[in-house]
This record gives structure tokens, C-alpha cells and sequence, in this order.
């Protein structure tokens, strides 16, 4: 027990550093997909409802389970749904963006 | 190690290398897209992986929730306007603390009311169900104050940094306990509670201009609250993810409060809700110049160069739209128009950028505060659409101003400034602002959509006659 909670404390470090040097460098721009992205991500806390609703050790646990499997699967569903719905739409000049909901008026997309 | 538990772990492997790489990918925005669809890949091997595991034996409670999630997720993903992604972000911080917290009432109750919890396990069975009760009744809190069916205004009554004060201290007296005698039922589902009303207490009286802060801030604490669920249950890709995210709701966090110049401390704290003192400053003696869409359309048309300043008010009036449309109009007279985006502005991080995308302006067009604050002084036109605080020059020369320090855009400095806005009434935070009272400002009133139709109108009028 002692030596695999150091070692989960060292995943921890590492990964929050990992995190850290990679996040600085998002621009801002992406900053709003940025936290859609994280939350969509650490929704694999459905890993653990799976587990606590699927392994019948008592009622609680896995009613409990239940409605955690529930709230963890919407994040991961609306999550990437809604990040890929962001990211798609963030596009370069000159590159008219494919499925693209329309503007309101026609518009041609490689004007600048 | 059997040969599924050896598959689940190298499930869990390949989904923290796809989670990292992932958020790599978000560092440009070319490659984000795919890099984001192989971390959804990650996650489906994760499930995979663990729905394999020898203890998970009966499915159907496991099918139902799955099932419900998704008829649940897939609307808020795929039907959500991008005007309401700063409410959408926060009702998802809340749905991912209720998974982290009920895992963790889950745990603790199966092993014995705690009787059979170590006390390492208890100490992240607790931070795990503090943090994330207090981040789903913070995060609807403000999802309540985004969505306008609570107030958005700050609310406060007597007495409430020291009930906070309480009500906190006594959570982590018996945070403290359980982890000196986790088998302590009443101190555990105590402690739910209360970490369920701080989460009110912290969020209620925060304004809705302190948004971005609060929604970064929950971010992390979300994810804090899965890394916990991470070591309660001995799950390393829990840990892994959850310390990205808790690293990225971190990081952002420290932008914005950068950004309002509030001190991190002042924010680790929750004190941040402190509601500004309203600045009666006098501006009795100055007035401000109105002007007509047809002026303002005039000055448009001849203009070479213009920067737009969106904030909260184009995002209200959903005229993003209406803004590229009239951005389109000013290229094809020969003028150049760039978007200048304050961190802050809009009621989460990158706001303004995704409702500028939607609109199908090309991201180079769209510059930080740093890279475009040098340029207003050589620009013909700064037009700001529905900025109030981010643009405020008492930020810079007024000491006496609550919101003195703050970085803001240079766009005083511009050869001429025209103001769009609803009405004369001082924005949220209720301080005045010189800037339109400037001789070079001028203020179109009215709502930012019709305006700027009346300006397209005006200016395509100009162009064909």
C-alpha cells in the first residue's frame, strides 16, 4: 500500500508537469476549446463509476455507480462532440471551412 | 498479472499517451482537431479496458448509464450555441465532480462506512469528495449565473466571510479527523454536505464580469477531484488526467487573474467575489459625442485601417455574424480590419476566439492583447463592440479606480474610437469610463446587431452610390 501510494504521487507530479509545459503553451486563442478539451479528458473518472456500478457489491455502491456512469458519460459524449464542433471552425485565411454552419448572407469564404 | 488485467492496464497506457498528446495538439490550431479525435480514441480504449476488468460483473446498470449519458451528452455537444459555451463549460464542471464525488461515497460506504479505509486512502477519499462537492454546487452556481436564472450581481449579506470562514474551517476539521479515524460515517457524510454549501457560499457572491476566473478555477478543482478519485481507487490514467486538467483550470486561472490583475492568492481563496466599490467618479461637465450609422458608416468606408474590440455585449447580442459581414464590407473598399481580444473579455477564457471562428473569421485575424496593443495608435478606426472594462484608460492613470493595474487595449490611442453600446448606464462592474468621454470617441447606441446591420447597410450604400 505504502510504496504504490508513492508511486501514484509520482505519476501525479509528473503528469501535472507535463501538463503545465504543454498548457503554457496553448495560445489563448484556443483557450475555450482548451477547457472543453480538459473537461472532456478528465470525464474518464467514468472509469472508476464503471467500476463501482458494475461490480454488485451492494446497492448503494451501485446506484451511486449509476448515476455517476450517467453524469461521466455526458461529459465524455458532449465533451469531444463539442471541442471537435470548436476546433472545426478555427481555420486559417484563404481556406474556405468545410460543413461550416452558413452565415447569415452568402459569404465566399477565400476572400482574404 | 492475468492477461485482462494486463490488456485494461495497457488500455489505460495508450489512453494517458493520447490524452497528452491530445492537449499537444492544441498548442497549434491546425493540428488540434485530429489530435483531440485521438484522444477521444484514448477514452474509448480506457472503457474498453475497463469493462474487461474480472470485478466488473454485471452490465446492465453499467449499459443504462452509459445509454442515458449519451442521450443526455449528445445534445449539449452537438446543439449548444457557441453564445452559451461559457454556461455549457460550467454545467460540464459540475457533471464531472458529481461522477468524482459519487465514486468516492461509493468507495467509502463499500468498505465498511470506512472501517476498511487506510489512512492514506482516506485522505484522498476526502480531498476527493471536498473538492468535488463544493465544484457541483459552484459550478451550478454559475452555470445558474451565466444561464440569468440567478442574479448575476454579486450577492452578499453581513457576516458572510466570517460564515464562509466557519463553514470552511470546519470542513477541514473534519477532513482532518478522517483521516486521523476514517471510520467516522457522520464526520464523512458531514463533510459532503458542507463542502456542498461552500460551493454556494464561494460562488453566490461572485459578479458575472468575475466568470472567467470562477469557471477556470472549477476547472481545476474538477480536476483535482478525479485525480483523488485516482488514488482513492489505485486508477493511474484517473491520476494522469485529472492532474492535466487540474493543471489547466491552474494555468488559466493565473491568466485571467493576471489579466483583472487580482493577486493568486486573492483567488486561491475565493475572495475574489468581493463586489467592487461603485465609483461614483464624477462625470458631471463631459459629454459624450452620439453618432448616426450613416456618420459612422462614412468614417468605415474611407477607413484603411480599423481594429474590432468585441466583449461581453457582441456575444449578448449575438452579432458576430453581423460583425464579419461588415468586416467583409471594409476589406473590399481596401481597408484592413483585425480583431483585438482581451484575455478577460467575454464571461470565459477565449470567448471572444470562438464566437469570432464561428463567424468564419480566420484566426490570424484575430490578435492578442500584447501583439496588437502597439498597432491602435496607427489605426484609423478602433471599434469597440460591447467592451466596457477592457478598454477602460482608468485601468492605467486612475489609482482610485477598482480596477487599477488591469492591462488593457490601447484603444485610446487610436485615430478615432467608435463605441457601440446599449445605453449610457456604466457597465457591470459600474466604474465610469473616460474613454467615452474622449474627444476622439464616439458612441453608437443601440443593440450591437441592429447596429451593425444598419451599418452594413449604410456602408454598401455608400459603396455602390
Amino acid at each position: 500500500m505504502q510504496t504504490t501510494s508513492i508511486i501514484e504521487l509520482y505519476v501525479f507530479v509528473l503528469a501535472g508537469f507535463v501538463g503545465f509545459q504543454i498548457i503554457t503553451r496553448v495560445p489563448s486563442l484556443l483557450h475555450t476549446p482548451l477547457m472543453s478539451a480538459t473537461n472532456a479528458i478528465s470525464a474518464i473518472s467514468l472509469v472508476g463509476s464503471l467500476v463501482a456500478a458494475g461490480s454488485d457489491k451492494n446497492r448503494v455502491a451501485t446506484w451511486l455507480g449509476f448515476v455517476a456512469v450517467t453524469a461521466a458519460t455526458i461529459n465524455v459524449v458532449g465533451g469531444f462532440l463539442i471541442t471537435d464542433r470548436m476546433l472545426k471552425m478555427f481555420r486559417p485565411a484563404g481556406k474556405a471551412r468545410a460543413g461550416a454552419r452558413p452565415p447569415p448572407r452568402k459569404a465566399e469564404g477565400g476572400e482574404a | 498479472m492475468s492477461a485482462a488485467e494486463l490488456f485494461t492496464q495497457a488500455s489505460y497506457l495508450a489512453a494517458s499517451v493520447l490524452f497528452i498528446l491530445g492537449l499537444r495538439s492544441l498548442t497549434k490550431p491546425d493540428s488540434a482537431r485530429r489530435g483531440m479525435q485521438q484522444a477521444a480514441v484514448g477514452m474509448l480504449l480506457a472503457i474498453v479496458g475497463t469493462l474487461t476488468k474480472e470485478e466488473v460483473v454485471d452490465y446492465k446498470f453499467i449499459i443504462a448509464g452509459l445509454s442515458v449519458g449519451t442521450v443526455i451528452g449528445y445534445p449539449l455537444g452537438m446543439f449548444v450555441p457557441m453564445t452559451a459555451m461559457p454556461q455549457r463549460i460550467a454545467i460540464s464542471h459540475m457533471f464531472g465532480a458529481l461522477a468524482a464525488t459519487l465514486v468516492g461515497i461509493a468507495e467509502f460506504y463499500t468498505l465498511g462506512d470506512g472501517a476498511e479505509v487506510s489512512r492514506g486512502t482516506m485522505a484522498a477519499l476526502g480531498f476527493e469528495v471536498m473538492f468535488g462537492a463544493l465544484t457541483i454546487t459552484g459550478s451550478f452556481m454559475a452555470f445558474g449565473k451565466l444561464q440569468e436564472f440567478l442574479p448575476g450581481v454579486p450577492v452578499t449579506f453581513r457576516g458572510q466571510n466570517a460564515v464562509s470562514g466557519v463553514l470552511f474551517a470546519g470542513t477541514v476539521g473534519l477532513f482532518a479527523w478522517l483521516v486521523y479515524q476514517p471510520h467516522t460515517p457522520w464526520a464523512f457524510y458531514l463533510m459532503c454536505v458542507l463542502g456542498l454549501v461552500i460551493g454556494v457560499s464561494l460562488v453566490l457572491p461572485i459578479g458575472g464580469a468575475d466568470m472567467p476566473v470562477v469557471i477556470s478555477l472549477l476547472n481545476s478543482y474538477a480536476g483535482l477531484a478525479s485525480s483523488a478519485t485516482g488514488f482513492a481507487i489505485g486508477n493511474e490514467v484517473l491520476i494522469i488526467a485529472g492532474a492535466l486538467d487540474g493543471a489547466s483550470g491552474f494555468i488559466l486561472s493565473m491568466v485571467m487573474s493576471k489579466a483583472m490583475n487580482r493577486s493568486f492568492s486573492n483567488i486561491l481563496f475565493g475572495a475574489f467575489g468581493k463586489p467592487p466599490e461603485k465609483v461614483a467618479k464624477a462625470a458631471t461637465g463631459l459629454t459624450v459625442k452620439p453618432i448616426s450609422a450613416e456618420d459612422a458608416a462614412i468614417q468605415l468606408g474611407y477607413a484603411r485601417s480599423v481594429i474590432v474590440v468585441p466583449g461581453y455585449g457582441m456575444a449578448v447580442a449575438q452579432a458576430q455574424h453581423a460583425v464579419r459581414e461588415l468586416a467583409d464590407l471594409i476589406e473590399k473598399n481596401g481597408g484592413e480590419v483585425k480583431y483585438a481580444i482581451h484575455p478577460v473579455a467575454g464571461r470565459m477564457p477565449g470567448h471572444m476566439n470562438v464566437l469570432l471562428a464561428e463567424a468564419n473569421i480566420p484566426y490570424e485575424k484575430l490578435k492578442e492583447m500584447e501583439e496588437i496593443n502597439g498597432e491602435f495608435q496607427n489605426t484609423d478606426v478602433a471599434l469597440v463592440i460591447g467592451a466596457n472594462d477592457v478598454v477602460n484608460p482608468a485601468a492605467r492613470n486612475d489609482r482610485s479606480s477598482p480596477i487599477y493595474g488591469m492591462p488593457i487595449l490601447n484603444v485610446d490611442q487610436a485615430k478615432s474610437i467608435i463605441v457601440m453600446k446599449r445605453s449610457m448606464n456604466p457597465g457591470f462592474a459600474g466604474i465610469e469610463n473616460e474613454l467615452f468621454y474622449n474627444d476622439r470617441t464616439t458612441m453608437l447606441f443601440g443593440d450591437a446587431k441592429s447596429s451593425l446591420e444598419r451599418l452594413v447597410a449604410e456602408v454598401k450604400m455608400n459603396a455602390a452610390g
